[in-house]
């Protein structure tokens, strides 16, 4: 004899933009009377993204100074009311590289993301799904890969590539396909043995449509939530590749570069051109991480409540 | 039991073993260790007939109704749809067969996609086979729904399968299973998950449904009051095997069978009245891995005799059109 | 509701909520009955009518969020709400015990079956002597049925129906006066169940124990409760006599529930249905809570709750159909001299 079985609320996704936000915008109102911490951590992580994705849309009206104008104001000057974090050792305007550097850090962080996910998860349905030979192989390969500590691959991968942002961005994506797979291989195991899988297969679907749309939906959720602590963790990755040098053009302003360089300086008191890119990617890499939890949380089927 | 000509489906001989993976010493012993699922199964079901398939844990009940729809391929056995093997079909002829014929599981809410809405997994087997056009097949939904009594019909049709009550989903369940107008809806034990009102109103459904759809069922339960309800004809069956098979008044008056007779004697009668000493059989079923020789009730039966040990005991008709597997009279 | 000498336990208008994020579930309102010594009282129900909750509540076990608002439970005079951790420890397993309904998960995979019993016993009773408690677990798995090599098993080697026997061997083993079993047989197949249930009329005999079968098995109340008590959306609906309760159902729920249930005994025609669901406990509809769904609903129905009334000898129900003051052309009526 079972009751109803408790389910989290979640919205199922709509083909239609107005059906979409309506539903959106009903769930967010429902979910805040629900929930407490993890929906405030949830909105500061996001307020946190929107900001810095404001900071790459329009930059203009964050600072009128050029990142790249070695001629903004003297030598590694300190933070003043003309610059707000100060200039660094080319008297570039730091402030000015750090809302121009958003872009790139953004720009290939996402990107990467992105790649991972769109080759891990359709890896992942696909191997768990079909199981047999071609699942336990493509498993050994993705454990193999995932076994590496993911900077130490990054590197290896951005060394061999070379420098260039699609190459990066390669060199990142690579890294993090596995957790995608894995993920995705392993829910689609267990829903696989679900009734419903196999009532579509009493009403004549063929595969293809069991597992596009019996599986994928019921999958997508925790996906969400990688994607988000994976951008996270994408952009720490990006920073460190850029530290270390290996990676983008000189003239593309980039917190990692910038952090690389006032390592040089700090030594001599200079401390605004270290800590204020350094601020800004931990800042970043927080409200990725912030909004990934608190939506982890918030997803999560409670017990206690109905 | 040789399939008669009027019967819309039969079963002749169904065997299912699902082999275990054991230690590799097992591969040296001749007898692969398995289980024994479905022993040797056989019998048809006529048009506009419900067959029941009474049983406990282990009978085998469930999985013959996945074989009957090739939801699962028997290790051997034949099952005859329409006058064909059912085993032959290509993939053309097995998508006539998912539409024509249905299957109903057991927990409704397990059975639909907690992604889809109740619109959306009803009308999918309308797309899958391209019945009609999407404002058809709406249509269609819609009316079905009010049918089954999911009613208002355009305010469910968008709910998802968490905001329905239990009753609401067996009938989404139901519905679905019926879009596409099945001659044959195998239904495994479509009321167990439900509250003891809302399994009223199911059993009602179905026998509407049966009457308005022209439609002929096998009833899989393990509760013999139900079958009783709703069944024609009722299958006993027993660690893999048919024990017993008769019409309904003739099962519950003059079943023959031990166990049959053991099944009835322990059914909860909801009647004080009712109460009395209860003759059960000692022991509990047995593993369907190593079942007993012979007749496989008989470490159980109160009447086994030595010969019972030795051979299967044929289905043998006690009456007319009564058939049961034991050699006592 | 009046207490005899003999009665054991006592609810007095018990209420159980537990708050959740869009308000608070009444999951149990206002139920009062009582239990003899030695008697077997079914409480029946569909899911959602606070049965199980208020099965768990008689020990404190209510699972948090859910607390009780009120009442009290009257075991042998003292109160059991206003017991402390302590005293609950000496209470459960000692003089009331609980059985549920699924034993793979109500026992400890890593014990015996022997280790089982003696851990039970020692927490209890620690100064008994192993050779004393040895003997005590052999006289019950007589009791049981269940052979004595099975001591050496482990949970998952038993077949469902020899755990869930193991499950009520704990329980009584330390010899408690009442014993409330949620659901107990709802896992286990037909023939299983049966002999189940001979076992507990037997367990009662021997143990003289007082039984709360907590079930929606109309069938399994039939042949065990001497007393059967009908919730509906947390309230208490009916109580009667099985007899009673069977033969003549007053309240219209009953009688529904009664009407709905496939009787192999008996030749059904038609299954008479109940449309429609219980209503939302947060926010319960005024009135008598069956209203919405009661075929012979009335005005009055709506407006107020009826009282549970004794409305003949040992049967009461919650309803206004009864009620003389209401209708007047109602039914038998209880005239308080032993009509």
């Amino acid at each position: 004899m079972s009751t109803q079985p408790s389910r989290p609320h979640i919205p199922a996704a709509r083909f239609s933009p107005a059906g979409g936000l309506a539903s959106a915008v009903g769930w967010f109102s429902r979910s805040r009377k629900k929930y407490g911490m993890e929906w405030w951590i949830m909105i500061a992580g996001l307020v946190v993204i929107l900001f810095v994705v404001t900071m790459t849309a329009f930059p203009g009206l964050f600072t009128r100074f050029n990142p790249n104008d070695q001629n903004a104001g003297g030598q590694m000057t300190r933070p003043s009311p003309a610059h707000v974090m100060g200039t660094d050792n080319l008297n570039r305007d730091v402030w000015a590289r750090v809302v121009y550097g958003a872009r790139t850090i953004l720009g290939v962080a996402f990107a990467a993301a992105l790649v991972s996910a769109l080759i891990g998860i359709p890896l992942g349905l696909l191997s768990g799904f079909a199981g047999g030979v071609f699942d336990r192989v493509l498993s050994l390969i993705m454990d193999s890969v995932y076994s590496f500590p993911g900077l130490i691959l990054a590197i290896a991968f951005a060394a061999m590539l070379g420098p260039g942002v699609i190459n990066i961005t390669l060199a990142v994506a690579v890294v993090y396909i596995p957790t995608y797979f894995r993920l995705v291989r392993g829910q689609t195991l267990s829903i696989k043995e679900e009734v419903y899988v196999e009532a579509a297969r009493a009403i004549g679907a063929r595969r293809g449509t069991i597992l596009g749309r019996y599986v994928f939906p019921n999958v997508i959720a925790t996906v969400v939530v990688v994607l988000s602590l994976n951008i996270a963790d994408a952009i720490l990755t990006e920073a460190a590749l850029s530290y270390i040098g290996l990676g983008l053009p000189a003239g593309l302003p980039d917190w990692g570069m910038d952090l690389s360089m006032g390592k040089k300086f700090l030594p001599s008191g200079v401390w605004w051109m270290i800590t204020f890119p350094g601020l800004m990617i931990m800042l970043l890499a927080l409200g990725f991480t912030m909004l990934g939890e608190g939506l982890a949380e918030i997803l999560n089927p409670r017990l206690l409540e109905r | 039991m040789p399939p008669s000509a009027a019967a819309l489906v039969s079963a002749t001989d169904l065997v299912k073993d699902f082999p275990l993976r054991g230690t590799i010493f097992d591969a040296f012993s001749p007898a692969r260790r398995a289980v024994h699922a479905v022993d040797r199964v056989s019998f048809s079901i006529g048009e506009g007939e419900v067959l029941g398939l009474a049983g406990e844990s282990g009978s085998g009940k469930s999985t013959t109704g996945r074989l009957l729809l090739r939801l699962i391929e028997p290790t051997s056995g034949s099952v005859v749809y329409r006058g064909t093997d059912i085993r032959s079909y290509g993939a053309r002829e097995m998508e006539h067969l998912r539409a024509k014929t249905q299957i109903v599981f057991q927990d409704p809410n397990s059975s639909l996609s907690p992604r889809m809405s109740v619109g959306q997994a009803i009308s999918h087997p309308l797309s899958i086979h391209g019945i009609g056009t999407p404002a058809e097949r709406r249509e269609r939904v819609l009316d079905l729904m009010e049918k089954v009594g999911l009613s208002p019909a355009p305010f469910l049709y968008r709910k998802y399968p968490h905001q329905l009550s239990g009753g609401q989903s067996q009938r989404v369940v139901l519905a679905r299973a019926l879009v596409t107008q099945p001659d044959f809806l195998v239904a495994d034990e479509p009321i167990a998950m439900a509250d003891v009102s809302v399994r009223a109103l199911v059993l009602q459904l179905m026998r509407q449904l049966k009457q308005d759809m022209g439609l002929t069922y096998l009833l899989i339960t393990h509760d013999l009051a139900t079958a009783k309800y709703l069944c024609d004809r009722v299958a006993v069956m027993y660690l893999g095997r048919i024990v017993e098979l008769a019409s309904r008044d003739e099962l519950f008056t003059h079943a023959h069978h031990p166990y049959t007779k053991a099944l009835l004697e322990a059914v909860p009668v909801p009647d004080p009245k009712a109460r009395r000493d209860k003759k059960l059989p000692h022991g509990e079923i047995p593993s369907a891995i190593n079942p007993p020789s012979g007749c496989h009730y008989h470490p159980r039966c109160p009447f086994a005799l030595a010969r019972c040990r030795e051979a299967r005991p044929p289905l043998r008709e006690v009456a007319p059109g009564h058939v049961s597997a034991c050699i006592l009279d | 509701m009046p207490t005899s000498e003999k009665t054991i336990l006592e609810v007095q208008d018990l209420s159980i909520a537990y708050p959740i994020s869009i308000g608070v579930v009444r999951a149990v309102e206002g139920v009062s009955f009582t239990l003899d010594d030695g008697e077997a009282l079914g409480v029946v129900g569909e899911s959602g009518c606070g049965k199980s909750t208020m099965g768990l509540s008689i020990l404190k076990l209510q699972r948090p969020p859910g607390r009780v608002t009120g009442g009290r439970i009257m075991y042998r005079g003292t109160d059991i709400l206003s017991l402390s951790g302590r005293e609950l420890l000496k209470l459960r397993g000692q003089k009331i015990s609980m059985i549920f309904q699924n034993p793979l998960t109500s026992l400890n995979p890593l014990f015996t079956v022997q280790q089982h019993f003696l851990e039970t016993i020692h927490f209890h009773d620690p100064g008994m002597p192993k050779d004393k408690a040895l003997a005590a677990v052999g006289k019950m798995l007589e009791t049981l049925g269940i052979e004595r090599k099975r001591l050496s098993e482990y949970p998952h080697q038993l077949s469902g129906g020899m755990r869930q026997r193991v499950m009520i061997g704990l329980a009584l083993i330390m010899n408690p006066d009442i014993l409330i079993a949620d659901e107990p047989t709802t896992s286990l197949d037909v023939i299983v169940e049966a002999g189940f249930t001979e076992l507990l009329l037997e367990l009662r005999r021997v143990y003289k124990l007082s039984l709360i079968l907590i079930t929606h098995n109309l069938g399994l109340v039939a042949e065990l409760a001497d007393r059967i008590a009908v919730m509906y959306a947390g309230r208490l609906m009916e109580i009667a006599t099985a007899q009673q309760i069977f033969d003549r159902p007053l309240h219209p729920y009953t009688q529904g529930l009664i009407a709905c249930v496939p009787n192999i005994q008996a030749d059904q025609k038609e299954l008479v249905t109940m449309p429609g669901s219980p209503p939302d406990l947060v926010a319960p509809p005024a009135g008598c809570r069956f209203a919405p769904r009661c075929p012979k609903v009335m005005p009055i129905c709506r407006e107020k709750a009826p009282a549970l009334l004794e409305h003949e000898r040992g049967h009461s129900a919650a309803c206004w159909l009864y009620d003389r003051s209401v209708s007047p052309g109602a039914g038998p009526a209880f005239d308080g001299a032993g009509g």
